[in-house]
């Protein structure tokens, strides 16, 4: 007798669950979707989100410390030290920049959106911006590409730079050779060492 | 050869054109079967295409989305997209499956789905053909889509379409059994197996619609019809035979494109058609609920209850999760079989005093 009281009961609770399982559909059916058009509508996103890397470069000074604290070593960074004649100005902190900078590459390919290499960063260049559509068709136009110098320019300042090193490197041999040329004191003092 | 003994809307028209009579009739029956098969073929997709865009949007507001969005308004060329996209696909016919099997199958299922559209009483007038054992014969054809849907599993050479099938099998082939009690219950209710005439039995106002004219017998028919054809037709919470979660596609695993969009439209189709079924046995078929809405023509009443039922299972699908087999098995056999003889004992009493 049980086993068939349970029968009916299987069958009236499986009735109502279903009833009442279509009537919560139904009542979604009419309630106001969640659902945000993207491309057209977005939500906002939040200041603290981590997108894309900007450098603003006119106030970068080149001090090499994000380049160091990336732990996947996306940043690139080539410097070249100013010369004599040439003034960079200040950066908008007041710190005076000393280096051109040919080359400031980061592959967002490899980033990891960490954000260690904005937090560095003595005169707050390098932010993360809240731009998050940069998809591409090749993996190479990841690397965003800061420098403002063009590639004359660049090639010219290469070029400064390695007369610049010949000449250093010239005057590091003719000491040498001037200083090869007292042998007595050169001598005397390997004699000391050993 | 060809009695005019049943009524064909389709022969009519045809022997009425003056300008076909240089054809012999047996010319004219073959012409007039090709328009009919045609226009019901029409009449799936052009379902199919309106069907699977309600289906989901239905879908997406139940789950508090919005659906397709983005083909026209509100995503109403969604399908249309969607069957471009089909029929300009590649035909992949895996290495290592039986080809002719594999390219009958889709075939077999949709013509299945299609022949059965031929005995629906649309409206008083309006009949392919009123066969005297319409019900029958609806019940004997869709038997039919068992060996097609084994034929795609078997010949897929896979191991998920062959589960597929196999369950397809077990679960079309048992639920045959409520079904056809409860299609008993109606034709006894009515005295004939003519689709036309247990139409016209339910004459008069909805009380004498045999859902309720006969209640509770009637009633308890029409809902074990319509849970055993949601489980014959292989729609949600019974489709186990494409449970994409356990067995990628079922049957259909290895099809894609056009023979795929087949096995799709015959879907749709077959809800279409279960749907009418229960409209014509249970709620009166074309005929209005109350004599003053009589102006209505009755397609539009055939129709409008039809789209009823394929919304109600469209709503049931969004809201059941999946049964296992063992209860698939317990519901058909323990459940609704012995519930659909009490009806036809019921009914039986009922007829007799
Ligand atoms: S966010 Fe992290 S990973 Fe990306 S560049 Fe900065 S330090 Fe490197
Ligand atoms: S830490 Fe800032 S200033 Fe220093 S190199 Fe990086 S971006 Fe430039």
């Amino acid at each position: 007798m049980q086993s068939v009281n349970q029968y009916f009961l299987n069958i009236y609770i499986a009735i109502k669950s279903v009833l009442i399982g279509m009537s919560i559909t139904f009542r979604h059916l009419f309630t106001k979707s969640v659902t945000v058009q993207y491309p057209r509508e977005r939500l906002p996103i939040p200041g603290t989100s981590r997108n894309l890397l900007l450098n603003k470069i006119e106030d970068c000074i080149g001090c090499d410390q994000c380049v160091r604290v990336c732990p996947v070593n996306c940043i690139t960074m080539d410097t070249i030290k100013v010369f004599p004649e040439d003034d960079l100005g200040l950066a908008s902190d007041g710190s005076k920049k000393r280096l051109w900078l040919p080359r400031f590459d980061i592959d967002m390919a490899k980033c990891c959106y960490c954000g260690l290499c904005t937090y560095p960063c003595p005169t707050e260049c390098l932010i993360m911006t809240d731009e998050y559509e940069y998809a591409t068709y090749e993996r190479n136009d990841l690397v965003f590409k800061f420098t403002d110098l063009d590639p004359i320019q660049i090639a010219e300042l290469k070029e400064k730079d390695h007369i610049r090193s010949m000449e250093k490197e010239k005057k590091k041999l003719e000491t040498a050779k001037q200083a090869a040329a007292k042998p007595g004191k050169n001598g005397g003092k390997s004699g000391e060492g050993t | 050869m060809i009695q005019a003994e049943y009524y064909n809307i389709f022969v009519k028209i045809i022997d009425q054109l003056a300008v076909l009579d240089f054809l012999p009739p047996v010319w004219k029956f073959i012409l007039a079967s090709v328009i009919a098969a045609l226009v019901f073929f029409h009449v799936i997709a052009i379902f199919a295409l309106v069907a699977i865009w309600v289906e989901r949007k239905v879908a997406g507001h139940i789950q508090d989305r919005l659906g397709p969005m983005e083909t026209g308004w509100h995503g109403v060329l969604q399908t249309l997209a969607d069957a471009i996209k089909l029929l300009i696909k590649e035909d992949i016919i895996a290495g290592g499956i039986d080809r002719r099997l594999f390219v009958l199958a889709p075939v077999i299922v949709f013509m299945t789905a299609l022949a059965v559209f031929v005995v629906f009483p649309v409206g008083e007038n309006f009949i392919v053909s009123d066969l005297n054992i319409g019900i029958l014969y609806i019940v004997a054809i869709s038997t039919l889509v068992v060996p097609g849907i084994i034929m795609a599993g078997w010949s897929s050479n896979n191991k998920w379409s062959l589960f597929g099938a196999m369950r397809s099998a077990a679960q079309i082939v048992s639920y045959e059994v409520p079904v056809g009690l409860a299609i008993v219950c109606a034709v006894m209710a009515a005295g004939s197996l003519s689709m036309q005439t247990i139409v016209e039995s339910q004459a008069g106002g909805f009380w004498n619609w045999f859902i309720f004219s006969k209640f509770p017998f009637g009633f308890i028919a029409f809902f074990i019809y319509f849970v055993a054809s949601l489980a014959e037709i292989n729609r949600t919470p019974f489709d186990l035979p494409e449970a994409e979660s356990e067995i990628v596609a079922g049957y259909m695993t290895e099809y894609s494109g056009m023979r795929w969009s087949f096995f799709f439209l015959a879907e749709y189709g077959n809800m279409l058609a279960v749907g009418a079924i229960a409209t014509t046995l249970f709620l009166g078929g074309w005929q209005t609920p109350i004599s003053l809405l009589s102006f209505i023509p009755g397609p539009v009443w055939f129709t409008a209850k039809t789209m009823f039922l394929v919304f109600v299972h469209i709503w049931l699908r969004w809201t059941l999760p999946r049964l296992r087999v063992d209860q698939l098995m317990y519901m058909c056999w323990k459940v609704l079989t012995p519930f659909a003889f009490v009806s036809i004992f019921g009914i039986g009493l009922w007829m007799t005093f």
